[in-house]
């Protein structure tokens, strides 16, 4: 078997067995009421780090490039209360611009 | 005058409408975000085919970017599988935190399970809650999308011009904050959020890609001193 397909079999797997650990070990029952109250808090959580890390994140070292532009044209769209698709857009063109500047 | 009852399931129908809005504009970025996917891995030596079963097994974006960077700079099959698991060790606490929502025999839990994805269940939370329908619903359409995308980049190949052009990667923070936002109604949600994301910066540049946002997730923790 190639590198590649040796590749897209493993992660494949291992990621159907991750996203499979909950709804199939636990699927249905109610969780504990300790665990419901820190479970309940990964969304607010797993999405803010998901936003420093896409923002600034490089291999092992902080990256600051067209990216922060991005989302902070991204942030002043949200602040106006514009729609997502807006700010996905506002957030996509203010990289770009800010990459053809640099 | 309507009753209660009446009154409560237009609530959630709106926020349905809202929620199918939302994954509508959601879905368009990720299928562009695919073809990239696909344009990136093929031009990693992966081949038309491989892009496309990947991304229709795998299903998430950062682990696959990882694994046709890492293959395409001659990395080996082992960092490459090391990465990508890392990246989506997130799902196993994401998938326990909507567990109550799948239902019905193991194979049928195991196969809606795949569905789970950062943006569906981003769009399914409802503050601290899930909606079942967004979560399954969001998750289809963004899979069809995910799966065509990445089909159509790799057929297309450089045709279609480098996804940095576009602002594409700044589109996806951008994306999550949005998303983001609307969790933070409670104090405890905006402390932990606020704990989360300084973990992770804190951690980027001594840790591999992946392992902040695992460790970041550590600050959920703040529910167990401080509940609801």
């Amino acid at each position: 078997m190639s590198t590649v397909w040796l590749v897209v079999l493993v992660v494949g797997l291992a990621t159907v067995a991750l996203k499979a650990t909950g709804p199939v070990l636990l699927g249905g029952r109610e969780l504990p009421r300790a665990v419901a109250s820190v479970v309940g808090l990964l969304a607010p959580v797993l999405l803010a780090a998901l936003v420093v890390t896409q923002t600034v994140g490089g291999d092992n070292e902080l990256v600051l490039d067209a990216r922060l532009a991005g989302v902070s044209a991204g942030a002043a769209a949200i602040a106006a209360r514009a729609p997502l698709p807006a700010v996905v857009v506002v957030a996509a063109v203010a990289t770009a611009v800010a990459r053809l500047i640099a | 005058m309507s009753s209660p009852a009446s009154a409560s399931t237009s609530v959630s129908a709106q926020r349905y409408r809202d929620g199918v809005r939302a994954a509508l504009a959601v879905a368009a970025t990720v299928s562009f975000f695919g073809a990239s996917f696909g344009l990136v891995a093929r031009s990693a030596g992966m081949g038309m085919v491989a892009p496309v079963v990947m991304s229709a097994t795998t299903f998430a974006g950062s682990a696959q970017f990882a694994v046709s960077s890492i293959l395409g700079a001659a990395g080996g099959a082992t960092s490459a599988i090391a990465a990508a698991v890392l990246l989506n060790a997130r799902y196993a606490p994401i998938s326990i935190s909507v567990a109550g929502l799948f239902r019905g025999p193991r194979l049928r839990r195991l196969l809606e399970s795949q569905l789970i994805v950062d943006e569906s269940w981003a769009l399914a939370a409802r503050g601290g809650r899930f909606d079942r329908r967004i979560l399954l619903g969001a998750g289809l359409l963004l899979y069809v999308s995910w799966v065509i995308g990445t089909a159509v980049g790799a057929l297309a190949g450089d045709a279609l011009g480098d996804p940095k052009d576009f602002g594409l990667d700044g589109a996806f923070p951008a994306l999550f904050l949005a998303l983001l936002v609307p969790q933070l109604r409670t104090s405890r949600a905006a402390v932990a959020a606020l704990c989360g994301a300084a973990i992770a910066f804190a951690l980027i540049p001594m840790t591999p890609p992946g392992t902040p946002i695992v460790v970041a997730s550590a600050a959920c923790l703040v529910g167990l001193r401080w509940r609801p």
